[in-house]
């Protein structure tokens, strides 16, 4: 029988590996994709434990998460974009511009 | 029944995540993305929250996705594979991400949590959403939308090019540039 403890592992793996992917990747475009894993995996421990206790409030939260996760990954691959046609490159070790 | 459907959910989506960051191209990467996220939606499904379940199919693989291979489509191939990790750094980050899972699962399957069974089933679940939607959460759904609609506009001025209109041969600068260098061709010879 599937209960809590099981869909909040599978979360807690999902999160292992976007934070793998965080710190380990260097290309932009990837770096996006572990930020999306992670959001991801936030989003299905709200809904598990909105399940878990019985509340409505735990699925509002993650329609508000995912809606702002759109409008966040809309303004980084934009970001990426002009990087892009700054450096030619997506490798963020190559981005200066913004180093102190 | 719900367990092989669990086993088979979880295995998809782990593996998935896993190809998205070290698939070799990353246009395959983007789609195992998608796929990932796909997965996420049957978890929403098994936990009886279809609507939640629906947006995260129509914003997440509709939108984020496509979105995602536009971008990976725009930039050139040869800069896609520029990007190299040294083995240090990989290792590092590995043991720092198993270090994080070990530390939180102990955590929590020493918590009161691991044992914890689900209440029964909600009734009317979407009512209650767009009740809440549209009396206490108002506010935040009026913020929401001014939110969506300022990151489209801003990432559209971001992404925008300065001199768009100076390089298209229709318009009338850049015809003007390019009489000017045959002007100057013409005086060098």
């Amino acid at each position: 029988m599937t209960e809590l403890i099981n869909f909040v592992t599978v979360s807690l793996i999902l999160v292992g590996i976007g934070v793998y992917g965080l710190v380990v990747k260097r290309n932009a475009i990837r770096m996006i994709f572990a930020i999306e894993i992670i959001a991801n995996a936030a989003n299905l421990n709200l809904i598990a434990f909105s399940r878990y206790l019985g509340d409505i409030q735990g699925q509002i939260f993650a329609l508000f998460a995912i809606a702002i996760a759109a409008a966040e990954v809309a303004v980084g691959l934009a970001i990426i974009i002009i990087a892009y046609r700054l450096y030619k490159d997506i490798d963020v070790a190559a981005y200066k511009f913004l180093r102190g | 029944m719900a367990d092989a459907a669990f086993i088979g959910l979880s295995v998809l989506t782990v593996a998935s995540a896993i190809f998205a960051l070290e698939s070799r191209e990353i246009i395959y990467g983007a789609i195992a993305l998608a796929v990932s996220m796909l997965g996420i939606a049957g978890f929403f499904i098994l936990l009886d929250s279809p609507f939640v379940a629906m947006f995260q199919i129509a914003v997440y693989v509709g939108a984020v996705a496509v979105l995602v291979i536009f971008i990976v489509m725009l930039v050139r191939t040869e800069a896609l594979f520029s990007a190299t990790e040294d083995r240090g750094r990989r290792i590092a980050g590995l043991i720092f991400s198993l270090l994080m899972m070990v530390g939180i699962g102990v955590l929590l399957f020493s918590s009161l949590f691991s044992t914890a069974e689900f209440s029964p089933l909600m009734e009317k679940i979407v009512t209650k959403i767009g009740t809440e939607m549209l009396t206490y959460y108002s506010p935040v759904f009026i913020l929401l939308g001014l939110t969506l609609a300022g990151a489209i506009i801003g990432a559209l001025t971001l992404a925008r090019r300065e001199d768009s209109d100076q390089f298209t041969s229709a318009s009338p600068q850049y015809k003007k540039i390019q009489i000017d260098k045959n002007a100057e061709e013409k005086e060098q010879i």
